[in-house]
């Protein structure tokens, strides 16, 4: 289910006094568009990470929403982080046609290989619509099938254990 | 001459190295064009020479292979899989929606024309609006994303409603496991969408459109991004819709993570910018949708299929298939299964023609155990049941529904109790959170699932689990708390062995409760 309210997640530590103004910017620009919250949301993330805790206050000024609302939508999205991201990012279809072909095999071994690490994520996805040659993956943001847990280790060799 | 080699630049393809493929016939002095998948996946990346003879095709051809490839020395292996045009995989389906897809270039809007594209959106400009709804009704198509309501209905309430604004929402969140025919239309052929959604927004006075395409999907939100910025520059969208006077604005926005927004009030909710927590209904989408506005809500392949059905009439498209299911559906395999990919096909179609004969069975080479057909909501079906032709009517009378066209195969290792409890499972972590059957009973029922595979209590818990699945069946608000069931029931039903119940004490357990496995009613699909 989906969490409501705040992030469990520790608060990050304080953002850069310039991000405040970089943000207000990207939201203005956005706010013309037809239900423009989501959408500002989605391109914080891309263009700064993740969203910081001190944007809320922010974007819910530009769009003159409440803050709540925007925690709300905030909560919601698997897609919006909330935490610095990390410099490599795995993440593993665990969704029917990819255990059919073994997934948990490989969801298995990554977890293994980084769980704990601060420089890779391990994360979980259901379906990348990649269902007839799965095992499928994202390797930071790049698209791979027919995944095992030794082509996932030829395709990160050299990523930080 | 430099040969000129086609390399599909699906997600599928590049998913197994195509891009790397590509690059390497360049860098070898080949002219190399990027098409979308013939959706013969289990072959990716299926490399296509043009010759005298037609396309030629290369199978899981590998970077370091090009030299070999473009000295001809595959030709005599089995890696050459000949005339791609005449391949038995795509000889013996029926292709519609998918005519052209894999054999152009996606964004190559002349190509588009010259392969019949257009054709449907000009007639449609010939006739009023209740003639262009008329003939969709006339077709007899239905709804492709899962629920089968036919189209016609659904635009003759949008054209009748009086608005001054009015919107047409392409549904692509495909987020059904097992399902890729929506991601492989648009990157193979994301006109056909455009083309479809512009006659939907002519026939019922709509103005403005908005596909929502996934964010799992971003090679589709490039290339669907690319077509409709040339679809602008060349007049078929924008202020005057082929020269016609006639208006219609298109954009693409992109979901952020949630299976949920694939349920049509859900994806609203989103496209709003809000939570995406489902509406009840009424009111209606096509009387207070998208902003409270009459709003066409369609899935991918449907509005795929309008181009075709103006084009050559409704009658012609409702001349294939079988009883109330008219047309063609676009399969996808996939899973543990040895030739995985897309098959358009008329309705009725059994599943043992998709499994066996162009499944070729399993990947594994072990004996098939279960198909799961229609996406995580759908039931588990045993090879005895292998027979049933697809079609929507005789797939509910079995306990089952076609969905988005998916079939994922499992081998004899599979688990079906492991399987159960993984749908309640994805229930518990894609729930809206908005109706507590839902919530609450599929973190339940993962618990109880747990216990009666564990052996506590098994009898007691049997029932409590049959009567969690009766409360999610009819106390949901949406089909993802009322269909969940339908995949634990159809696992406990066949597989009883898995939950470490005996046969016989499992169909005790079905045949006491008046909901038995077979029951589909209530909750089903919006
Ligand atoms: C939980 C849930 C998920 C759904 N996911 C999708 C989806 O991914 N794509 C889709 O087109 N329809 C999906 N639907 C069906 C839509 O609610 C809706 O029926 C459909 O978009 C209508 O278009 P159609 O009539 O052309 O099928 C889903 C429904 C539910 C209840
Ligand atoms: S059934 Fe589940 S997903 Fe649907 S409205 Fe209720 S809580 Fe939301
Ligand atoms: S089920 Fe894994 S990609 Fe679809």
């Amino acid at each position: 289910m989906r969490q409501r309210g705040p992030s469990p997640a520790p608060a990050p530590a304080p953002a850069d006094p310039g991000r405040a103004a970089a943000v207000r910017a990207l939201a203005e620009g956005m706010a013309p568009m037809r239900g423009p919250l989501l959408p500002v949301l989605q391109a914080v993330v891309e263009q700064h990470g993740f969203v910081h805790d001190d944007d809320v206050p922010v974007v819910a000024d530009v769009l003159n929403v409440s803050r709540a609302d925007v925690l709300g939508v905030l909560s919601f999205y698997h897609d919006l982080r909330r935490t610095p991201p990390t410099a490599h990012r795995v993440a593993l279809c665990r969704a029917e046609a990819c255990q059919a072909r073994g997934a948990e095999a490989t969801v298995a071994s990554a977890s293994d290989r980084w769980g704990g690490s601060t420089d890779v994520e391990v994360g979980e996805v259901f379906c990348l619509g990649n269902c007839a040659l799965g095992p499928a993956g994202m390797l930071d943001g790049a698209l791979h099938g027919r995944l095992t847990p030794e082509r996932l280790d030829v395709l990160t060799e050299g990523w930080p254990a | 001459m430099n040969p000129v080699v086609w390399v599909p630049a699906d997600a599928a393809a590049v998913s197994v190295g195509a891009d790397e493929v590509a690059a390497a016939l360049e860098a070898a002095g080949a002219t190399v064009r990027r098409n979308g998948s013939r959706g013969m996946l289990w072959l990716e990346p299926l490399v296509e020479v043009e010759t005298d003879a037609g396309r030629v095709g290369y199978a899981n051809v590998g970077a370091h292979e090009v030299d070999p490839l473009l000295g001809g020395v595959l030709d005599d292996t089995d890696r050459c899989v000949g005339v791609v045009d005449e391949h038995p995989w795509l000889t013996g389906q029926h292709r519609v929606s998918f005519a052209r897809v894999g054999v152009i270039e996606p964004t190559d809007l002349a190509a588009y024309r010259a392969h019949g594209g257009l054709a449907g959106l000009e007639r449609a400009l010939t006739l009023d609006p209740a003639d262009v709804v008329r003939e969709v009704t006339d077709s007899g198509l239905r709804g492709r994303g899962g629920a089968g309501f036919p189209a016609g209905i659904k635009w003759e309430t949008v054209r009748t409603a009086r608005s001054d604004t009015k919107f047409v929402c392409c549904n692509a969140d495909e987020g059904d496991s097992g399902t890729f025919a929506d991601r492989m239309l648009i990157e193979g052929d994301p006109f056909t969408l455009v083309e479809g959604m512009t006659i939907a927004a002519l026939a019922t006075g709509a103005t403005e459109g908005f596909v929502y395409l996934r964010s799992e999907y971003p090679h589709a939100i490039r290339t669907l991004r690319r077509a409709v910025e040339v679809a602008y520059a060349h007049g078929v969208l924008g202020g005057s819709v082929l020269g016609s006077g006639r208006r219609f604005d298109l954009e693409v926005r992109v979901g952020a993570g949630a299976y949920i927004c694939g349920e049509e009030t859900s994806m609203l909710e989103s496209l709003e910018g809000k939570r995406g927590e489902v509406r009840a209904k009424p009111p209606i989408p096509a009387l207070e949708g998208l902003f409270g506005m009459p709003t066409v809500v369609n899935n991918v392949l449907t509005l795929s299929a309008v181009p075709m059905v103006l084009a050559d009439g409704g009658a012609a498209y409702a001349a294939l298939g079988t009883g109330r299911s008219r047309g063609t559906q676009v399969f996808q395999l996939a899973g543990n299964v040895a030739r995985g990919g897309v098959v358009e096909a008329d309705f009725g179609i059994s599943l043992r023609e998709l499994v066996e004969q162009y499944g070729g069975g399993t990947a594994s080479g072990r004996p098939v155990k279960a198909v799961q057909v229609g996406g995580p909501l759908g039931a588990y079906l045993p090879p005895s049941r292998f027979d049933l032709p697809m079609d929507y009517e005789a797939f509910a009378e079995a306990g089952a529904m076609v969905g988005h066209g998916g079939v994922v195969v499992f081998d004899d290792s599979m688990d079906a109790g492991a399987m159960a409890r993984f749908a309640m499972e994805f229930c518990a972590k894609e729930s809206c959170g908005k109706c507590t059957p839902c919530r609450v009973g599929s973190t339940r029922g993962v618990e109880v699932i747990d216990r009666i595979r564990a052996g506590t209590q098994r009898e007691s818990n049997l029932v409590l689990l049959e009567d969690l699945c009766a409360t999610m069946t009819k106390g949901s608000l949406c089909a993802m708390g009322g269909l969940t069931p339908m995949p634990v029931r159809s696992a406990l039903e066949h597989w009883p062995e898995d939950f470490g119940v005996s046969p016989a004490a499992a169909d005790a357990t079905t045949d006491a409760m008046p909901e038995s496995a077979t029951s589909t009613t209530g909750g089903a699909r919006p």
